[in-house]
């Protein structure tokens, strides 16, 4: 009983009675127990992963099993299906508006993904060098955009872009009147005016990112830098770019999954047009179902993003593994 | 900082939109003389968005509550357990990180039609659950591997079983890191809007925030954009007030999650 009672025990109540009952057991059951945590494996972990992995497979894992199915098939939804082997994705790879898609959200990985953390990057290369008071309120004011239902933003920047919406308010009052313009309904504009929502939105989060990760950086470097002789932009080059690799890293695959993924801010915008100058491959997905009914299709361009997210992905973690090693 | 300017203004221009007096024309730089909550009270009325709120509460709270629990459990054992195909089940777990619902949305709305289950909030709280154990479980690990170590080996030699020690050790001191992801899966699972647009797409009573949202944009396309900046900001408040609680959780469970990654 003594040897019990000198260790504190971390639990409630109920288990220190349980002992009383039985110290005699007590010893043994001690070595049991820490040989299963060194040795042995435990069963009752599968009883703890049940439910995760329940939804997991039941939602995530068979429904991507169906998408690749369904991609082999030419399907309008409702009568028989019939096997066409690869031909969506020959269609994918080839119909002119697909392609077109599939260009478009590459130029917003642009938008989303570098614009923002080249921004982020020189910002934060600045800020090592000047200190600004209320940081912390200006980090919140800066992050504030990613939390925002993007439906709530698209209809936000719907109106700062519309014909009598502030942009043009502003341009006419800076005397450049003659260049204001529906900037959603213009061929040219709407997928760069799209872009730069997409910047609006992902820029709060870089920034979060990259402060938290200057923050990590030892005073020290930046001081033997200085001794150095290095100016602001050594400064930047030798210490700050490549303490936030990994910053950068998570950044690059947050926003470019955002970028490829973009679908609630065109379909509450522009719906792809004008023309289909701000098609996606999302809208087509969606379309794929309740309009054009080439569901298979919808499916192999739903398999191609995934595939597209997974390479891009891997792409940029497989770059940080080799920079590691390098270093 | 311009910056913070940039990163507020389109939010602002709409709360000056939608303050606005119907009829007025604003120049979006200016603050009005005069204001009304008119707008407010239209599109509440016309849009339906009591009923969407609600909703979206229900399905959101559902999906943090299940998502949050199965985590836990979840996390638990990858974090303190030993077991067969250990790592190999992980791995698959956190792949579903880089899975996009677009790749699934087609199988989804036709297993759910299927079922019956269209046009019901099952159709996106089920999907949901589904994919939020990956953050959740990848989240609460780390969170059970940076406190357990010599915690649960002394309740461990205490003699209390897996059960105990989670319940009444692990549960109470993970509580900071549960809290962080519970309002990032809140708000994951408020601001979604494809899953409610093709799961829910024609029964009103079951639609959420957002959806309600765009169907009210979307109508009242060249409608007066003042009732439709309010139906926006009323779609974004819950979700704003939430951010102005929480938000330093929310910062720091951005900035820590990246250093895990």
């Amino acid at each position: 009983m003594s040897k019990m009672v000198r260790r504190p025990s971390l639990l409630g109540r109920r288990t220190l009675d349980c002992r009383r009952e039985a110290p005699t057991a007590t010893p043994r059951r001690r070595s049991l127990l820490g040989r299963r945590t060194l040795g042995g494996s435990q069963p009752i972990a599968f009883l703890y992963l049940l439910p995760a992995f329940a939804f997991f497979v039941a939602f995530a894992v068979i429904p991507l099993g169906q998408s690749v199915f369904i991609s082999f098939f030419e399907w309008n939804g409702i009568t028989d299906r019939h096997f066409i082997g690869f031909e969506n994705y020959l269609t994918v790879l080839t119909e002119p508006k697909i392609r077109e898609a599939l260009q478009h959200s590459l130029v917003l990985i642009l938008f989303y993904a570098v614009l923002p953390i080249s921004i982020a990057l020189v910002i934060v290369g600045l800020l090592v060098r000047v200190r600004i008071r209320g940081q912390a309120f200006y980090r919140s004011v800066l992050f504030m955009p990613t939390i925002l239902p993007l439906t709530v933003v698209a209809v936000a920047w719907r109106w700062i872009y519309a014909p009598d919406g502030p942009l043009n308010r502003a341009l006419d009052i800076v005397g450049l009147d003659s260049i204001s313009r529906a900037w959603l309904g213009d061929f040219t504009f709407a997928l760069p005016a799209l872009g730069l929502v997409g910047t609006w939105v992902t820029f709060g989060l870089v920034f979060v990112l990259f402060v938290a990760g200057v923050q990590k950086i030892p005073r020290e470097q930046y001081e033997a830098a200085r001794i150095d002789g290095a100016g602001i932009v050594r400064e930047f080059f030798s210490v700050t770019l490549p303490a936030l690799r990994r910053e950068i890293t998570v950044a690059l695959i947050l926003t470019i999954t955002a970028a490829l993924r973009n679908f609630d801010v065109v379909f509450v915008t522009t719906r792809g047009g004008p023309g289909t100058t701000t098609e996606v491959p999302s809208v087509f997905i969606f379309r794929s179902v309740f309009q054009t009914r080439m569901v298979g299709l919808g499916a192999a361009i739903g398999v191609v993003l995934m595939l597209e997210l997974l390479i891009v992905n891997m792409t940029v973690l497989w770059y940080r593994r080799r920079g590691e090693v390098d270093s | 900082m311009g910056a913070s300017v940039i990163a507020i203004y389109p939010l602002l221009s709409i709360v000056l939109l939608a303050l606005n007096e119907p009829g007025n024309r604003i120049s979006g730089f200016t603050i009005p003389e005069s204001f009304t909550l008119e707008n407010f009270s239209t599109a509440w009325t016309r849009g339906g968005f009591g009923p969407a709120l609600i909703s979206s509460a229900i399905i959101a709270s559902t999906v943090v509550v299940a998502s949050v629990t199965f985590s836990i459990l979840a996390g638990y054992a990858f974090a303190t357990m030993r077991f067969p195909f250990k790592n190999t089940l992980f791995v698959v777990l956190i792949a579903g990180l880089m899975l996009p619902y677009e790749a699934l949305i087609i199988p989804l709305y036709f297993g759910f039609r299927d079922l019956g289950l269209i046009d019901t909030r099952w159709a996106t709280i089920l999907p949901q659950i589904g994919f939020s154990v990956s953050l959740g479980t990848f989240w609460m690990r780390a969170a059970f591997e940076s406190l357990s170590g010599s915690t649960v080996e002394a309740a461990k030699i205490d003699g209390a079983n897996s059960w105990d020690i989670l319940r009444r050790v692990l549960i109470p001191i993970a509580k900071p890191a549960t809290l962080s992801l519970a309002a990032l899966l809140f708000l994951f699972a408020w601001n979604d809007f494809l899953l409610a647009l093709v799961l829910i797409p024609q029964n009103e009573s079951a639609q959420t925030a957002p959806l309600a949202l765009s169907f009210f944009a979307g109508q009242r396309r060249g409608g007066d954009p003042s009732v439709i900046a309010a139906a926006a900001l009323i779609v974004a408040i819950p979700v704003l007030i939430m951010y102005v609680i929480l938000q330093r959780r929310f910062i720091r469970g951005v900035a820590e999650g990246a250093s895990k990654g």
